[in-house]
């Protein structure tokens, strides 16, 4: 697919490539300046996993790896939209998505959080956006854990997010978290961003998309880079 | 008009989310290594490893490639131009990619977009891999020549022969003396 050229990457949105608070950036973050690149015809194209990479399920992982019955914990459904900058609804795009079990632990193999795997949850699933650039998906709230970054360190509540958008400009992981938990201003991940762009990352939660007799709602939407209107100049700024 | 969503680090833990059957968990993942499938005309194989800051292999990146088709095209018909791999299936911690060398675009030299996330990396990174037998397209190459050059051979990827085919071998280190140039794209 190939598309008009997106606008830079912001970085009064995004977190620097080395942050200390957060120990893992200090030997992994690039410490030389990034160099500036004008797009082409390889920037303003991107891989196109539509409808065809999402299976019925695969929207709802309080169903998507049930073996003996339903996974535990608050049943919850998030659903946004997925928009550029200028607000353009970003269609037909897939979102991959991660998270702990309702207990902080993850399925994966190196997670040796001591709380209980559930049978019922794996806690991975996809969901593609609409003509409005609306998603939706079914999950469980996941726990916080703890983690190594430094003593006592918990990650909040989140969901991990990847998203293609029209571009592979317009790539974006990124995580959603929960209104009101304590814990974000105690994270160095989440304050990792500038301060003026963490709300972002929050999600709203929301009495109508609450679904009756059936599980809270959260809105979250997601704001991927918009197209360039002027000229490529300058670089990190 | 909104602002962008920040970028957060994958994690340690995107293997069953981002890579399930690489990492042999029971759920499917969109795309892997194998760009282009055995016994397609003029398969390479692209392999290197991601070394921190101290040269240790990094064992919990995800690799992401996006190229051109042999012929230069974006987005053909039949090549979806895209793969992903996790460093941490190898006994090496390599990312090992199949695929084939993309032909060249106008006025560029052939060269794969690599997008890099990882445990520790709060905003991934883009970065370009070159060939080592296109010198001659290399020198005129416009992006070659916006990076230092005495850091350019960072952005070439090393060929050898072998029983096996042609295999090109790119390692990216995220910092040192030999730390990768990476774009802002």
């Amino acid at each position: 697919m190939i598309n008009a050229p997106v606008s830079q990457r912001d970085w009064n949105s995004h977190p620097p490539l080395i942050h200390p608070p957060y120990t893992s950036t200090v030997l992994r973050g690039p410490t030389k300046p990034l160099i500036p690149l004008a797009h082409g015809l390889a920037e303003s194209s991107g891989p196109v996993f539509g409808h065809e990479s999402v299976q019925a399920l695969d929207g709802d992982m309080t169903r998507n790896a049930r073996r003996n019955g339903e996974p535990l914990g608050e049943r919850i459904v998030v659903t946004g939209r997925v928009l550029d900058e200028d607000g353009r609804p970003v269609r037909g795009t897939l979102i991959e998505i991660w998270q702990a079990n309702a207990a902080g632990r993850y399925v994966h193999k190196t997670d040796q959080h001591e709380a209980p795997l559930d049978p019922n949850f794996l806690g991975a699933g996809r969901c593609v956006t609409n003509d409005d650039g609306g998603y939706k998906f079914y999950t469980i709230k996941p726990g916080a854990y703890p983690w190594g970054n430094h003593f006592n360190a918990w990650r909040p509540n989140h969901i991990h997010l990847s998203l293609f958008g029209n571009t592979i400009a317009s790539r974006l992981v990124t995580q959603m978290y929960f209104p009101g938990d304590p814990l974000l201003a105690l994270d160095p991940i989440y304050l990792g961003v500038p301060e003026g762009a963490r709300e972002r990352l929050i999600s709203r939660f929301s009495i109508d998309v609450t679904e009756p007799d059936f599980c809270l709602g959260y809105v979250f939407d997601i704001v991927l880079r918009g197209r360039r209107e002027t000229p490529f100049e300058g670089g990190k700024s | 008009m909104s602002g962008q969503t920040p970028s957060q680090t994958v994690g340690p833990y995107f293997a069953y989310g981002l890579a399930a059957q690489q990492y042999h968990y029971p759920h499917g993942q969109i795309v892997d290594g194998e760009i282009v499938g055995e016994g397609a005309d003029n398969r390479i194989r692209i392999t290197g490893r991601v070394l921190d800051g101290r040269g240790e292999p990094i064992p919990d990146a995800l690799i992401e490639f996006w190229q051109a088709d042999s012929e230069g095209r974006y987005g053909a018909e039949g090549f979806g131009g895209f793969g992903r791999q996790g460093t941490g299936t190898d006994p090496n911690g390599r990312f090992v990619f199949d695929t084939t060398k993309p032909g060249a675009t106008a006025g560029s030299a052939p060269f794969i977009t690599i997008v890099v996330f990882m445990r520790g990396l709060l905003t991934h990174v883009y970065t370009r891999l070159y060939f080592a037998d296109e010198e001659v397209a290399n020198a005129a190459d416009p992006v070659l020549a916006t990076a230092p050059a005495e850091r350019r051979r960072t952005l070439i990827a090393s060929r050898e022969k072998t029983a096996g085919g042609v295999q090109y071998r790119f390692d990216i280190h995220m910092q040192g003396e030999d730390e990768t140039v990476f774009f802002d794209l």
